[in-house]
């Protein structure tokens, strides 16, 4: 079965198979070299832009600031979680997300 | 391709969501189907109904639109009945109680908590007292704003009133207009101060003169009509003021040029990207010109007049200098009655206090009331003779028509109490600050207005550019933990000449803001020239300079809510954690 995933509410959420499951507001530790001068980036979620599944790791581009530079903008893909058995498992948001390097 | 949001508003959309709406209220929430909730719930809006963020499963906020803010006599008393009745939930707001309703920046009404199964009875009781909360949300015609005191006024120019009547009949469940790439918010004012705000929204209709003869010629006598701006908006970062497209409409072709405007829209609009689908983004692709011929060419089957004589230099509403830059206080009628501009504060009104409001408004005055567009509620019809005793009512106390500059001041939003989009929490933070700031901070003795806007994030539900004092939700780290963080923009304001707020101080901790702003302010009474208003000070200092006037600086002012009040189910909750949120509530 598919994965039915969703921005909405105008970047408010994520949803996946019609659940809310990724949420702005959080701070996110970040290695994103294209995003700002920071080692890691720690950064405000304020919008999400885009999801899209990369074999079952899911991943958002998101507008944000960092709040260690100032510096605001949209990310690159970051992986947000894993769909595991039909089920999104979200990655612990204490660590640090990279970006997709291919 | 088009977003999944347009696959369903093509779908089903618009008047027949109600028939389902009212289905799945009979037979419970949880017979949504499950892969068609999201889809549901976009729908819902357009009948008003948006869902409560995340920990609040199965709540809705329902907005009411009240068109230009207008409650007729009665009317006020069923908002706070049903806000008493069905208003409730399992958080108890720690300031407001546990039943309000709040009064908006669009003149509208908002109640949170409701339950879908409560719907149709609430639907009922609306409906039968000429309240509605159609396209109140959702990608269409949204409520109509304009001067709340259109057809009483005694400034007015010419009553908006009827045409904003009778667009609101045309465009509310219009199969044509039900459907639009995005919300189309409409503006029309009469009067010469500027209160509808016109210049932030989609479409404006401004008071303005030209001379006409009786065959439209120009060259005959002055006639009063409007002027027609688009493309205004302040949502995003995004912010613009409506461009005026060089179209001045008698009153009677309002209807003509508003459905014109609101077809090209729906058929140029952007339906591929959500973030670039406001008109305002069709204004900037295009320009003025552009707009005007579409119109003409496609849309309107009569010449269009060029732009009349308007009375921008007149506006003051939220202008930050002049009088009149609210409507608060007593207003003379043209009838000789007058009008009492409540203050109430960041717009939020206990249910027991609405409905004391509704008996006082029919014992003083004709039983109506209207709001504003600064989240203020003003009682109508007052007659000289009965003035002296209504402002000695003791509820008067505390919906002053003379508040302190700080409590009158005040707008905020919803922010992370209800809202998805939210960084940070704001009417209960907005109360404080107020309070703290009418203890603490000190303003010119000649100055009695000063405008603090609040927004939760950059969707900017609150008009934050278009204050003196700015703040909008952020975050930042203090002492390494992080905590809610405002960004603090100043000098914004309306009037003949518009300008945006500057963004001049970056992540301010929240419990440093107030003292930021009586730094401010001190540095404004002892640097300002004679006379000066606190927008023409911030205008001839550059960023930095400002940067440093506002010098952020813990005091005595507490904050409870440093933490990520998004994280709890409820900030205020005793158990805050997302995993005590309230099951969804059963269907009873
Ligand atoms: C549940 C709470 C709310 C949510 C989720 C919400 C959502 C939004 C969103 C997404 C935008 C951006 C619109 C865009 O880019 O097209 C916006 C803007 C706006 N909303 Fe809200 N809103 C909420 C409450 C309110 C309230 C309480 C008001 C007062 C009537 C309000 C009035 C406005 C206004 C005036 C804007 C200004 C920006 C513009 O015109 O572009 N909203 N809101
Ligand atoms: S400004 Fe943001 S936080 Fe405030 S109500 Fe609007 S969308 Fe929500
Ligand atoms: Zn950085």
């Amino acid at each position: 079965m598919t994965t039915r995933l969703r921005v909405l509410d105008d970047g408010a959420w994520i949803s996946i198979d019609d659940g809310r499951e990724v949420r702005v507001s959080e701070l996110w530790r970040l290695d994103a070299p294209d995003f700002c001068g920071c080692d890691l980036a720690d950064l405000v979620v304020e919008n999400f832009q885009e999801v899209g599944v990369d074999g079952s790791r899911v991943e958002v581009r998101v507008y944000g600031q960092c709040i260690a530079c100032g510096e605001t903008g949209i990310t690159d893909w970051l992986p947000v979680g894993r769909i595991r058995g039909g089920e999104f498992v979200e990655f612990d948001r204490s660590c640090v997300r990279r970006t997709r390097r291919d | 391709m088009p977003t999944d949001v347009e696959k369903w508003k093509s779908e089903a959309y618009g008047e027949e969501v109600r028939e389902r709406l009212f289905e799945f209220a009979e037979a419970g929430f949880d017979s949504i189907p499950d892969d068609e909730r999201d889809a549901w719930f976009e729908r819902f809006k357009w009948w008003g109904l948006y869902h409560q963020r995340n920990g609040q499963e199965g709540y809705f906020m329902m907005r009411i639109g009240t068109p230009n803010g207008v409650l007729e006599p009665g009317q006020l008393r069923v908002v706070g009945e049903i806000a008493d009745e069905y208003a409730r939930g399992p958080g108890r707001n720690p300031i407001f109680g546990d039943a309000y309703a709040d009064f908006t920046t669009r003149q509208s009404i908002q109640l949170h908590w409701i339950e879908l199964s409560d719907v149709p009875a609430i639907f009922e009781k609306l409906d039968e007292n000429g309240l509605s909360t159609q396209q109140a949300c959702g990608d269409s015609w949204r409520n109509i704003v304009g001067n709340p005191v259109a057809g009483k006024d005694g400034q007015e120019v010419i009553d908006a009133w009827p045409v904003i009547r009778e667009l609101n009949e045309t465009f509310k469940g219009n199969e044509d207009h039900e459907n639009l790439p995005r919300k189309w918010k409409v503006s029309v004012t009469g009067s010469a101060d500027g209160s509808g705000q016109g210049d932030i929204n989609d479409l404006a209709f401004e008071p303005a003169y030209k001379a006409v003869d009786g065959d439209g010629a120009a060259g005959g006598e002055d006639v009063v009509g409007f002027n027609v701006r688009v493309g205004g908006g302040l949502a995003r970062n995004e912010p613009r003021f409506a461009r005026d497209i060089d179209v001045w409409v008698p009153p009677e072709r309002v209807p003509d040029v508003a459905g014109g405007l609101s077809g090209l829209f729906r058929d140029y609009g952007d339906r591929e990207d959500r973030y670039n689908a406001r008109v305002k983004f069709l204004v900037d692709e295009w320009g003025a010109e552009e707009v005007r011929e579409t119109l003409q060419e496609e849309y309107v089957d009569f010449e269009l007049e060029s732009a009349g004589r308007d009375v921008r230099e007149e506006y003051t509403y939220n202008a930050g200098e002049g009088e009149r830059n609210d409507l608060i206080g007593v207003h003379d009628q043209k009838d000789g009655t007058n009008f009492v501009g409540l203050n109430v504060l960041v717009g939020r009104m206990g249910a027991a206090d609405v409905l004391d409001l509704a008996d006082l408004a029919e014992e003083y005055g004709s039983g109506e009331v209207r709001l504003s567009q600064r989240q203020n509620v003003i009682v109508t019809d007052v007659p000289d003779d009965a003035l002296e005793d209504f402002l000695e009512e003791p509820l008067l106390e505390h919906y002053s028509p003379d508040p302190s500059p700080f409590m009158r001041g005040s707008v905020a939003c919803t922010g992370t109490e209800f809202c998805s989009l939210s960084i940070v929490e704001t009417k209960n933070r907005q109360v404080r600050f107020a309070r703290w700031l009418k203890e603490n901070a000190e303003l010119p003795a000649d100055v009695d207005e000063f405008h603090v806007h609040l927004s939760g994030c950059t969707a900017s539900c609150a008009q934050p550019q278009i204050a003196d004092v700015s703040l909008r939700g952020m975050k930042t780290r203090k002492d390494g933990d992080p905590v809610e963080a405002l960004d603090v923009g100043l000098g914004g304001g309306l009037g003949e000449d518009p300008g945006f707020a500057r963004w001049v101080t970056q992540r301010v901790p929240v419990d440093e803001v107030p003292g930021a702003i009586a730094n401010l302010l001190e540095t404004f009474a002892d640097r300002r020239e004679e006379g000066e208003s606190f927008r023409a000070f911030v205008a001839r200092h550059d960023d930095e300079e400002l940067d440093a006037f506002v010098d952020p600086e813990e005091t005595d002012y507490e904050d409870p809510m440093m933490h990520n009040t998004k994280r709890t189910w409820y900030p205020y909750a005793e158990d805050d954690g997302l995993e005590d949120a309230p099951p969804t509530p059963a269907d009873d």
